[in-house]
């Protein structure tokens, strides 16, 4: 059917609907006025408007749904019902095969044509598409058609003085706003049975002891079937993920949380009005420029200070990661902080420097304690950032899965070896492709268990001060 | 610094000092013979600016040493403001300027020479609501003695601890728990914990901001108690809403209203025969 | 007092005090000391997160600057009859359907292209250069490989220039771009160069003479990507694939999300099931991108089999990833609309719903207006999830639909970063990368302006 024709419809049947709803209760409503008198029974009880809406949801809304199951599900309808009809001698055992028989099939179907000239078997199966296309179409539509008639009829029949159309219409607006909220649960539930279920493919190939223990990563290439199982293991990845993050994490604790300090307790208003926003843009910039700036100028730095070091760094390292990763991470911890830090009443300060404590003192001997558990609890977050970093690593820190506690030396990581993993050529249902979905869960559960405890912290010390 | 700087350096400056410094020419100038003795807190034109709003106009007073002195007034009358100016906890807020003269034992308080951390050290405070810090019972104490290095030994440690909780009233309710944390107290033991821990470095004087008012009466009536024991070696001043309470344990009385000091003197006089129109109008409570 | 008797009965008084005042002051400039230290570390700290920003911005504008202009050749084409011979193209009205002429025309253009359109650009560069005509190869390698399409495109477009000649600027090689920038060592030998010794002198020459010129590179913008005529990369298919991709999320996530946070926070009962609710969207918020790309393909390519590296896809994964900043800060929103404004409309008769949706909605406007931008501008900076949706592969065309295959910008910006031809694509990566950050930066610019005009301080 043509889409554009069904809106149209649609539409025109929204307005009818909702003006027939409308006329309707108007007509009620006139003639409760004129009998004001009477009391309660004659008297509409919700506003025109909403038996128009209410004429709408009941008419409308079922032919929306037949619309839509149709343009689901219909071209597969067809397509099985023109397959059926092919000798099954003609018709072709793979389905990507099928898939552009059917799309030919479509082509002569609807007159557009195909170039040379269609089998005979061909032809008749065109035929029998656009038959059936029509009266397909032509089902839809009576159904939606009748649908729609009978919401009608049954929304004129029950137009009342007593017919709650507000609270149906209300609620019809709360099973939406339900219905949006769950979106975010199915994603949830989507990301875990997703990864879940191409994971257990995965471990029937190979020995989760092996992925989870494994020290060599090496996912052999081979043909699409069997492949070589070794090289799964995937503790080089954990290594090279937790070393880089540690590296960001020792860059950017001291400078995030000092620079909150320094901005919370000491710095003027004037100072804070231009320093946290330029701070602030570090966290705006996409990881993709981070992983470049690593790539192009911290890396050659580094080689160059190496050489004057007389260390051996190479351009891709850990080193280079990391470093751009706490510089990524710096005002995560920053702002956290500063929210936290702002967060302890006045009177505590107040109360140390009336002992005789200078500013420093206070800062570390009775601000940062009873700010300690907020302050874990940004770390921990910025933990799970750092660990499902992508782009900086895949760009900067070398392509190596090899164990290795040197920083100099380039390593991968969990988040590198998924992209690796599906984005070469190999078949999605080979075990090299579904490793990436065991990787992702790995990493899923990391990150989950990180903010999780991180939010319990954080909740806990809300709670002292509230 | 040494420790000679102070004598000397109040000895080389030109005195702005009056002469009514002499304890025997004070008792003759107020009349009554309830001083205890030499002046400890001798302020004399002190004006406070937030940004550009006038707080405190030209306050001149003196405070005796081993008296309690009560601050009463309508609220906003400026007398936490003038009482915090005496440790100089307005430096801590933004846009606060004092000008005019306090001087603590005859030692300018605002002379750029002078350390705010020794200030504060002699100088102890007291807030409206119980602040003890999110530590234990001993370490709240501990806390000042270890910040100035006032102690060598842990023993000592122990002894001062033990004494500030026992001058301060609160020894026996938590001698058995001082590893406890501070804020799991009652209100009103939380504030004798906060006087405890003031008075852990030794001050001379300790400001106390409204001390009861977070408090339920019991509680206060400790405090009040607490506050006759300490003033046989302390100097206390005592800012308050509450006249009845200032006409408990206040020697002498300061009178507040809208910036400026009103009246000063002792208890008596200021609730029985004030001498200005205006005091009177607020302890016979013809406006709150 | 000056009196030193004075003093001495004072002091009586003080003895106490003396006695801690010394202790106190033995300390005091260790404390002073270590307090001058901590102002430093912190005024340290701040100095290097700030100038880390400035560096970052400098490394990147510094390379990015000079590729937006690039060096371009204004040559006479002579459109020679000898040379392009072809048939007449053909006329829709002959043929049965519409199969048929796209196929023929298809055909006509394709002969088109058998045509030396190099021997008319030799041509034209051997009016400046004569020795040209001798070596046609060093002067066609001056000229993008890419430009031989567009001539072929000129005459499918109007072949009744056939026989004219047109003064036409055609892009340079890449190579010679980076030639005559600079961007490689001109002492390197012949073998590490990447143009003959003939081309190298006679672009030099070229450039002196003003035959090509540097100028701005509307390529960069309006063209698709290239792997053959890398000097005509450009950004519009990842333009393109990138707007598509916005646009979806806005209709996406912002009706949802909203509506999730409406009911979340106005209607929903305060129970486990909800606390639940809120900590799984808290920790979304939190989940690593590339774990939303995995759930776009395992869930949308593979199960619904959306077509691959389409612009639905990637929108419909960032609309998942932008979900939960949508509804957490439409949330802290509504949270702040005070409840006086709720129970004035439903005093005087007002249902919760009609009270949410004439009262507090255009209240919360101005917020989820800012939080949409924000997320928007977020979603435009994401690379990870769309790799995985199959966006790190090559396409030469810009999409016309949303099913089309697409890339976006971060993505083409990863693409380009691995080039071999390091010198040219560095400067025209930071180009890219300074497009984005320009984006970015006018989205986030809207985005606080809108919130400093319309915040409502309660």
């Amino acid at each position: 059917m043509n889409s554009v024709l069904v809106v149209i419809v649609l539409l025109a049947l929204t307005v009818v609907a909702y003006q027939l709803g409308l006329a309707r209760s108007r007509k009620l409503e006139r003639a409760s006025v004129k009998s004001l008198v009477s009391g309660a029974a004659d008297r509409l009880h919700s506003r025109p408007s909403y038996h128009g809406w209410l004429a709408v949801l009941r008419a409308a809304v079922p032919a929306l749904f037949v619309y839509i199951a149709w343009s689901i599900f219909g071209d597969q309808i067809i397509g099985s019902l023109v397959l059926a009809q092919i000798p099954a001698d003609q018709l072709p055992s793979d389905p990507l095969q099928q898939k552009v028989l059917l799309q030919k099939l479509n082509n002569l179907a609807t007159g557009f044509g195909i170039v040379g000239d269609a089998l005979p078997f061909e032809q008749e199966a065109a035929a029998y598409m656009a038959k059936v296309s029509a009266q397909g179409n032509a089902v839809a539509f009576a159904v939606m058609a009748a649908s729609a008639a009978l919401g009608l009829f049954w929304s004129w029949k029950n137009t009342g003085y007593q017919t709650r159309a507000r609270n149906e219409v209300e609620r019809a607006i709360q099973i939406g706003l339900i219905i949006c909220s769950a979106v975010a649960i199915f994603t949830t539930v989507g990301i875990v049975l997703s990864m879940l279920g191409e994971a257990i493919e995965f471990f029937k190939v190979v020995n989760p002891a092996d992925f989870f223990f494994g020290t060599v990563w090496n996912p052999a290439f081979a043909t699409s079937g069997a492949g070589s199982t070794d090289g799964f293991g995937m503790l080089p990845l954990l290594a090279g993920t937790l070393l880089i993050s540690a590296i960001a994490m020792a860059v950017a604790i001291p400078i995030g949380l000092m620079s909150a300090i320094f901005m919370a307790e000491y710095a003027s208003a004037a100072t804070r009005a231009w320093a946290k926003p330029v701070i602030e843009i570090l966290a705006g910039i996409p990881t993709i420029v981070y992983g470049f700036f690593a790539l192009v100028t911290v890396g050659p730095f580094l080689v160059d200070l190496g050489n004057v070091l007389g260390i051996d760094i190479r351009a891709t390292s850990a080193l280079t990661a990391g470093l751009v990763m706490g510089i990524m991470i710096i005002p995560f911890i920053s702002s956290l902080s500063d929210d936290i830090i702002t967060q302890v009443p006045r009177a505590m300060r107040d109360g140390s420097l009336a002992l005789g404590a200078t500013k420093s003192e206070t800062t570390v001997k009775v601000v940062l304690p009873a700010a300690l558990p907020g302050i874990v609890g940004a770390i921990l977050l910025a933990v799970s950032r750092a660990i499902g970093e992508t782009m900086i690593v895949v760009l900067a820190a070398g392509n190596s899965p090899v164990l290795t506690a040197n920083p100099f030396e380039a390593v991968s990581t969990v988040t590198v070896s998924i992209v690796n993993q599906l984005t070469g050529d190999q078949d999605f249902s080979s075990a090299q492709s579904l490793v990436a979905f065991a990787l992702g869960l790995t990493l899923f559960v990391m990150t989950l268990v990180l903010n999780v405890v991180a939010l319990v912290v954080v909740r806990r010390y809300r709670e002292q001060y509230e | 610094m040494s420790t000679e700087t102070l004598t000397p350096n109040v000895a080389e400056k030109p005195s702005t000092l009056p002469s009514s410094m002499d304890p025997n020419s004070f008792a003759s100038k107020s009349g009554e013979d309830k001083t205890q003795g030499a002046v400890k807190i001798h302020a004399k034109d002190v004006c406070v600016y937030y940004s550009e709003n006038k707080a405190l106009h030209e306050v001149s007073l003196d405070i005796h040493t081993n008296e309690v002195m009560a601050f009463i007034g309508p609220s906003g009358c400026g007398k936490s403001t003038f009482l915090r100016c005496m440790n100089r906890m307005n430096d801590t807020v933004a846009g606060a300027r004092v000008t005019g003269l306090i001087a603590v034992d005859k030692q300018d308080i605002y002379d750029p020479s002078l350390d705010v951390v020794l200030l504060r050290a002699q100088v102890g405070m007291v807030f409206q609501k119980p602040n003890p810090f999110p530590k234990s019972i001993y370490e709240n104490i501990a806390y000042g003695p270890r910040l100035h290095g006032l102690v060598s030994s842990s023993g000592e440690l122990d002894e001062i601890v033990e004494s500030s909780l026992r001058k301060a009233g609160i020894w026996d309710e938590v001698k058995d728990r001082l590893d406890a944390p501070g804020t799991g107290l009652s209100g009103g033991q939380q504030q004798r914990l906060c006087i405890a821990r003031a008075i852990a470095v030794s001050p001379d004087i300790i400001l106390m901001d409204e001390p009861c008012s977070a408090l339920d009466p019991i509680a206060t009536a400790r405090i009040e108690e607490l506050i006759h024991e300490l003033k046989a070696n302390y100097t206390i001043v005592i800012v308050t809403h509450n006249m009845q309470q200032a006409a408990r344990v206040a020697d002498r009385t300061a009178f507040f209203h809208l910036g400026h000091l009103i009246e000063v003197g002792p208890t008596d006089q200021i609730f029985i025969n004030p001498k200005e129109q205006r005091t009177e109008d607020y302890v016979t409570g013809r406006y709150g | 007092m000056n009196n030193p008797s004075a003093a001495a009965t004072s002091s009586s008084t003080f003895k106490g005090y003396r006695a801690i005042e010394q202790k106190v002051k033995g300390s005091l400039n260790g404390r002073k000391r270590a307090e001058s230290r901590f102002v430093i570390f912190g005024i340290g700290a701040v100095t290097v997160a700030v100038s880390l920003v400035f560096i970052l911005f400098a490394s990147v504008i510094s390379k990015g600057f000079p590729a937006f202009w690039q060096t371009q050749i204004e040559l006479d084409i002579y459109f020679s009859p000898e040379v392009v011979q072809v048939e007449l193209p053909p006329v829709e009205s002959n043929f049965e359907s519409p199969a048929e002429y796209v196929n023929s025309r298809q055909k006509w253009v394709n002969s088109l292209g058998f045509v030396n359109f190099n021997a008319l650009m030799v041509d034209a560069v051997a009016k400046h250069i004569p020795e040209a005509a001798d070596s046609p190869r060093s002067a066609i390698a001056l000229i993008t490989s890419g430009e031989r399409f567009a001539l072929r495109d000129y005459v499918a477009e109007d072949p009744s220039i056939i026989g004219k000649t047109v003064r036409l600027s055609l892009l340079t090689d890449a190579n010679v771009d980076v030639w005559l920038k600079g961007n490689i060592d001109r002492s390197l030998p012949d073998e590490q160069q990447q143009l003959s010794a003939t081309t190298r002198q006679w672009a030099d020459q070229l450039y002196e003479k003003g035959v090509i010129k540097n100028k701005f590179s509307t390529a960069l913008f309006m063209n698709p990507d290239s792997r053959s005529s890398l000097a005509a990369a450009g950004l519009a298919g990842a333009f393109m694939g990138s707007l598509f991709m916005m646009i979806i999320v806005i209709l996406l996530a912002v009706p949802i999300g909203v509506a999730s946070a409406i009911y979340l926070e106005e209607f929903a009962p305060k129970n486990k099931w909800t606390d639940l609710i809120e900590v799984n969207i808290n920790n979304l918020a939190a989940v690593p991108s590339i774990v939303f790309g995995l759930l776009g393909a395992a869930v949308f390519i593979l199960w619904f089999k959306l077509p691959l590296s389409a612009p639905v896809v990637g929108g419909l994964v960032l609309t998942l990833m932008t979900l939960p900043t949508v509804i957490i800060a439409t949330r802290s929103t509504l949270k702040a609309i005070p409840p006086s404004i709720r129970e004035g409309a439903m005093a005087v008769g007002a249902s919760k719903v009609q009270a949410i949706t004439d009262h507090v909605l255009p209240l919360a406007l101005p917020g989820i207006l800012t939080a949409t931008i924000i997320g928007v501008a977020q979603a435009l900076g994401e690379t990870a999830p769309l790799l995985l949706i199959g966006m790190s592969a090559f396409v030469a065309s810009i999409p016309s639909t949303p099913f089309d295959q697409a890339t976006a910008l971060p993505v083409q910006i990863y693409l380009w970063q691995g080039n071999e031809l390091r010198n040219f694509f560095e400067g025209r990566t930071s180009a890219a990368i300074m497009v984005l950050l320009g984006l970015l930066l006018t989205l986030n610019s809207i985005a606080v302006v809108l919130r400093k005009k319309l915040e409502t301080r309660w």
